[in-house]
């Protein structure tokens, strides 16, 4: 306002001051914490701690261990030193590289067929294709490599199928990774695919360009962030999973086995932990590739523009649809090998069928128990975790001010999506199982294995959370304040009614993954709290492999119906709660 | 509305405002009073601070320092809770799955009041805003227009001592936001409730406010009834941003004459010195054209100019005229046209008149402003 | 917290904390093992025939992990009883000091040798389990395989790929291969055998059951496993051979012991006292042909008669002394072909 005014003084009214005249104190203003953000913040600081403890505080102490000799003493590098100079320990490093490399390219490939066929053709059973390819979540890792030793094992049906190859070793490892690691790759690339820009296509059309020109000038292309994420996904998976390598890898070593081979088997805690720390790496640096892209791909995201509708086209769509019929063929083979197996008496010269090996009772890993626990370990999760995770993600999104601790928090949701489980079980170990720690009491609880696999799954969990959330309307909680009106009842009564189906979601994502997961919880559970998992695990450990198989399948048999369960729910939540969300 | 502010003491008064985002400074040093019963408009292009003001006197977006006093009460400091206000969103913020009645009763509940009294309260808000047989819907089950009603009825229920609106119609088309503003008008004439309305559509503040509070880079330009604002903006900026401006460059000649190309025009007083460079601005409607003797005889502030293109806007005809040194635009009536049988390519006079005419200094340019 | 909502969330959480912690039972032993699982329920379940007020918690993994367990517990053991151990695991924590001498009632009627030499015994066996070699006779033929007769037998190359055998590291009865042909043969000799059998092998396993298992399952040709595994393969209907090589074969004893610092040492003296009482000496003869307690043992279906002649003089001391020894020198030998584990 430096030009001289025109306007008489009256007319102006209130005009400001010449910048001379101000005299109130210009110190910067400290907010004051209504009841609300005080309680909101308290929240945060309890979900912040329970991440610290649960996540940070294990990490920290892995890394320490690592750095130590077996009486605690400091031994600096030694024991990475020990591990680089033994030949049989760090060829697993490049064991493990192959294995994710080519069990990548083959799981990126499939999937990415498949997710062509959904998104771009006219072929019959869409929906079906869909489900099948899916099952592979709600079974354990270990299952595959199962099915695999009575597919093609020496007493295979299909053993001919190899040629005289060993199915011992990367053949099946590669294999049992595929049938693990497809579902994961074809829901990203089905939402890849299914963003394509239909004016690109009549483009390219119009430019007369062949179909091979334009599935690789176009299709590719545009669905490249999909692959890249879908790439660095499956590459985490395999490289840390040890589920597939620990039934089938035979002789052929990989790190995340080396970790429980040190630990379980040899109770060499220092040694595990290098490992553990090597195995680290490769995933810290997936997860920031793959985060990296993911936000690219929300820009081409937001840019969405005409959605593309496939024309029939017989010859490509039957093409497509014989496929997918061999790719269901593989996984239904999969389940229905393992459930044959498990019926069977004594395989492969007593094919009558009987249920003896459902006498889990005289067998390794827990026996019946071990389901119950899995089953309590499943509600508990479900329950507790999707309770901890929507607040967490609620504060984070919805949360007035302190954005160093929002930061902070998020932070530590997302760093369980690079830690692998093997690894953050045995940070729990040295964690936990202190005896200066006063959690201690923890270790060997049914507890520590709800924590455990909480956190392990927190991640994914707390971004379905965020991206309801998102959706909700930013000015709520302001309205809400402005109607003098606590935040706890804006809670109860709009966000979580308005997120139900998402909450549902995290529920049953965290119940289907804590009746699979073996990784993390096979170093911290006890004679009271065996795992069906796990039992499967210690079942195939002891040559037990039909009850293993038998095991696995009640598993599958489980996650499905719990899994339809949900359907029936959401179903029924839609017509009867949801009723606002129709015009 | 031209209320003598002395009269009434200020309800709101803003002194020192400042918000900064690292760097950047979202509002510079504001000072502000508002009246108590005032409707005020917050105008400004986007960017321009308005709404970071309207948050940070919510408290939803507390400022950096400065000091802000509601009802002689300072808030500064306080959370959104325990200040006293109403607030309706530009995307309403209804709570999707709470019926209207619920939403209405939402900032009634837990107040230690009878049932019967708020479903009497929420009917009387719901007849208010004539939504009363829609009370069992969804929001997603009524319009646009019908959900920023009931965001209003929603802010109003609890008989806030401030009504903030943060760019309430603009998510709405052009007819339906033509009739809110009526309406909102009304209901807060009614209510008798101080209210702030932020907005970038002139024409609604124009209309709605008693007083506008035109904001730029977060300072405030000018503040003034719409009257005073349209006829006399205190800067080249408002000058632009409200109504059509012509903007020419001139030189000053003397206390109330500047010289624009070879004429020597009589302008409104300033206390610019002599030959300082200046922008002349003049509104297209205060050019008027001389007809008949008027023409002819050497009138004050006469400029020859040959017409160009006729745009026609019913009522009025937005004329291009050539000047002698630029281009002018200028409204002529539709009857005016008819009488004179005005076409492009015509010679004409016409005057700028002396009363209209504005000086600003050449330094701030016609569009910038320092 | 008004919210009823809220407030049913609050007690739902601490209904929950307080259900996931375990509730404890009467007086509970915790007891490591690695007798096989199929067996745990029946040997609780006969103790607790005569002493239902002492519940037995099992930890069980095989010899080599509850070994290691053990000794990485020294300061803070958790275990209260070691019932089913290999002698020459219990050897070695007697020699830590991690063992509570007693001499249980009736401990003089074992044989001599089934007990720990010094009085009060540290420990106390139960039975013997030896190494005898599986082999599937479908398979065998179907690759026209010979019947090996002897451990020299199996370098022959014919077998390439054909036979599995426990990881000594941690299979108590891949151990007690191991440190059998190192006394057979000698040292020198041992370790040439094992350079030689180790071109035959196709993988080595973390259990000692699980060769004789693979074996079954005809997924292996032979599995060098131990007699009561092999016998309850065959009983179940597997096409198996079971040959106890001619040189003598390697032997452990499954033997008991209270571990030092048990907060339960009455209750760990009552099972003790049992664990070598007639009755459980007639419970081991279920599964295994050879008990601590003269005059028991019957005949064990499908267990060579020649077993027990065949039975090498077990050093174990000299096993217990040398088995850090000799596990290093395995590992770096043979480790890249082990299982998993």
């Amino acid at each position: 306002m430096a030009e001289p005014s025109l306007i008489t003084a009256a007319e102006v009214g209130a005009a400001p001051l010449p910048a001379t005249a101000t005299a109130a104190p210009r110190a910067a203003l400290t907010p004051r914490l209504g009841r609300d953000d005080v309680l909101m913040r308290a929240a945060m600081a309890v979900i912040g701690l329970y991440l610290t403890v649960s996540l940070a505080l294990p990490l920290y102490a892995l890394l320490l261990k690592s750095f130590q000799r077996k009486d605690g003493s400091w031994a600096g590098l030694a024991n990475f030193v020990q591990y680089f100079t033994t030949p049989s320990l760090s060829q697993s490093i490049l064991n493990s590289l192959f294995i994710a490399l080519v069990s990548t390219v083959i799981t990126v490939a499939l999937a990415f067929g498949l997710a062509y066929a959904l998104t771009r053709s006219c072929m019959p059973g869409k929906g079906l294709v869909k489900t099948i390819a899916l099952i592979p979540i709600l079974v354990p890792s270990l299952l595959p490599g199962i099915a695999l030793i009575y597919l093609f094992g020496n007493q295979g049906w299909l053993k001919g199928w190899l040629f005289g190859a060993n199915l011992y070793g990367p053949l099946g490892i590669v294999i049992a990774e595929v049938f693990y690691c497809l579902p994961h790759a074809l829901l990203i690339l089905t939402t890849a695919l299914s963003l394509a820009d239909a004016r690109l296509y009549e483009a390219a059309i119009a430019l007369r360009a062949s179909p091979a020109r334009i599935f690789w000038t176009v299709i590719l292309p545009g669905a490249r962030y999909g692959l890249i994420s879908a790439a660095f996904v499956v590459f985490t998976l395999v490289i840390t999973d040890f589920g597939a390598p620990k039934v089938i890898g035979g002789q052929y070593n990989v790190l995340a086995v080396d970790i429980y081979k040190q630990v379980i088997g040899q109770q060499n805690f220092e040694m595990g932990a290098v490992v553990g720390m090597l195995l680290l790496i490769p995933a810290v640096l997936a997860f920031a590739v793959d985060r990296a892209v993911q936000r690219r791909q929300v820009a081409l995201l937001s840019a969405r523009a005409v959605p593309y509708a496939p024309q029939p086209k017989p010859l490509r769509d039957w093409s497509l649809c014989a496929f997918c019929a061999l790719v269901a063929v593989f996984i239904l083979g999969i389940l229905g090998m393992c459930q044959f197996a498990a019926l069977v008496k004594l395989w492969p010269y007593n094919l009558s069928l009987s249920l003896k090996n459902y006498n889990f009772d005289l067998m390794d890993g827990g026996g019946r128990a071990s389901y119950w626990n899995s089953l309590q370990l499943g509600g508990w999760t479900a329950v507790l975790g999707t309770a901890v995770i929507f607040v967490g993600a609620y504060l984070v999104e919805k949360g007035r001010g302190f954005p160093l601790g929002r930061a902070l928090f998020q932070f530590l949701a997302m760093l369980p999506m690079a830690v692998p489980g093997m690894v953050l079980g045995l940070a729990y170990i040295f964690f936990f199982n202190h005896p200066d720690n006063p959690l201690n009491g923890l270790y060997g609880t049914l507890a520590i294995l709800v924590i455990v696999t909480v956190s392990h799954f927190y991640t994914v969990a707390h971004l379905t959370a965020l991206t309801a959330l998102k959706q909700m309307d930013p000015e709520f909680e302001a309205v809400s304040a402005s109607l003098k009106q606590p935040v706890l009842k804006m809670f109860v009564r709009v966000t979580v009614p308005v997120c139900l189906p998402a909450i549902l979601d995290i529920a049953i994502y965290l119940f289907v993954n804590a009746m699979t997961t073996v990784s993390a919880v096979v170093f911290l559970y006890s004679p009271d709290t065996t795992l069906a998992s796990v039992a499967v695990l210690n079942m195939d450990d002891a040559g037990d492999i039909a009850p293993a198989a038998a095991m696995g399948m009640l598993i599958f048999y489980t996650n499905a119906l719990v899994k339809l369960g949900h359907g029936g729910l959401a179903h029924l939540l839609e017509r009867r709660l949801q009723a606002w969300r129709r015009r | 509305m031209m209320a003598t502010p002395e009269a009434r003491k200020p309800y709101l008064r803003i002194s020192n405002l400042t918000k900064r985002y690292g760097p950047f400074t979202a509002l510079s040093d504001i000072d502000l009073e508002i009246m108590e019963g005032e409707f005020i408009c917050f105008l400004g292009p986007s960017g321009c601070g308005k709404t970071t003001l309207l948050r940070a006197i919510a408290g939803l977006d507390i400022q950096t320092s400065g000091r802000i006093e509601q009802g002689g009460r300072d808030i500064s400091v306080l959370p959104p809770a325990e200040r006293d206000f109403g607030i309706v969103f530009q995307s309403y913020a209804l709570f999707p799955n709470l019926t209207i009645f619920a939403n209405i009763a939402y900032g009634l509940e837990n107040r230690r009041r009878p049932k019967a009294e708020i479903a009497a309260r929420v009917m009387r808000l719901l007849e208010q805003v004539g939504l009363a047989d829609q009370r069992d819907k969804y929001p997603a089950q009524l319009s646009g227009g019908q959900q920023q009603r009931i965001a209003l009825a929603r802010a109003l229920a609890t008989e806030p001592g401030l009504l903030l609106l943060d760019e309430p119609l603009s998510a709405l088309d052009a007819k339906v936001r033509a009739r809110l503003r009526h309406e909102i008008k009304a209901l807060q004439r009614a209510v008798g409730i101080t209210t702030i309305m932020v907005t970038h559509d002139q024409e609604e503040a124009l209309t709605m406010a008693d007083r506008i509070v035109v904001m730029n880079h977060g300072v405030v330009e000018q503040v003034g009834t719409p009257q005073a604002i349209y006829r006399n903006p205190a800067s080249a900026f408002v000058a632009d941003f409200i109504g059509a401006m012509n903007f020419l460059p001139a030189q000053v000649a003397g206390p109330e004459t500047v010289r624009y190309g070879d004429t020597l025009l009589r302008c409104l007083p300033h206390e610019l010195a002599a030959g300082a460079p200046i922008t002349l601005a003049i509104r297209p409607e205060d050019i008027v054209v001389q007809e008949g003797a008027a023409a002819a005889g050497g009138g004050e502030n006469l400029l020859s100019v040959q017409v160009g293109e006729l745009e026609f806007l019913g009522p009025f005809v937005r004329a291009t005229l050539e000047g002698p040194t630029g281009q002018l635009k200028a409204d002529f009536s539709s009857n005016l046209l008819r009488r004179t049988r005005l076409a492009p390519g015509d010679r004409l006079a016409v005057q700028l008149l002396p009363e209209r005419l504005r000086v600003y200094p050449r330094a701030s340019g016609a569009m910038s402003h320092g | 917290m008004k919210s009823p909502v809220a407030w049913s969330v609050l007690a739902a959480a601490v209904l929950g904390v307080s259900a996931l912690t375990p509730a404890l039972a009467k007086t509970e032993l915790t007891v490591y093992s690695s007798i096989e699982a199929e067996d745990l329920k029946k040997y609780a379940a006969r103790f607790n025939e005569d002493h239902p007020d002492i519940a037995i918690k099992w930890v069980r993994d095989s010899t080599g992990v509850v070994t290691a367990k053990l000794l990485a517990e020294k300061a803070n053991p958790q275990a209260d009883v070691v019932w089913g151990l290999a002698a020459t695991s219990l050897l070695l924590l007697k020699a830590e000091g991690l063992l509570e001498p007693y001499a249980p009632k009736g401990v003089d009627k074992l044989a001599p040798q089934y007990r720990d030499s010094v009085n009060p015994p540290q420990w106390v066996g139960m039975d013997a389990w030896a190494a005898v070699i599986c082999i599937n006779t479908v398979e065998a033929d179907k690759a026209k395989l010979p019947m090996p007769t002897s451990w020299q037998d199996l370098t022959n190359p014919l077998y390439k790929g054909h036979i599995i055998m426990p990881n000594p590291a941690s299979s108590g009865t891949g151990f007690l291969d191991v440190s059998s042909w190192l006394q057979l043969m000698g040292e020198e000799q041992g370790w040439k055998y094992m350079d030689a059998l180790h071109e035959n092998i196709k993988q080595y396993t973390h259990s000692g059951s699980k060769p004789c298992k693979q074996a079954a399952a005809g997924e292996a040709t032979l599995g060098i496993s131990f007699e009561f595994r092999a016998a309850k393969s065959k009983a179940e209907g597997a096409p198996l051979e079971i040959v106890v090589p001619q040189e003598g074969v390697g032997w452990d004893m499954e033997a008991a012991a209270i571990v030092k610092g048990t907060k339960k040492l009455e209750a760990a003296k009552t099972l003790m006292d049992w664990i070598v009482s007639e009755k459980a000496n007639r419970m081991y003869n279920e599964g295994y042909a050879v008990v601590a307690m003269p005059g028991i043992a019957k005949p064990v279906p499908f267990i060579p008669e020649n077993l027990e002649k065949l039975m090498i003089e077990n050093d174990f001391d000299w096993a217990a002394k040398n088995r850090e020894r000799i596990l290093a020198e395995w590992t770096r030998r043979y480790d890249n072909k082990s299982e998993p584990k």
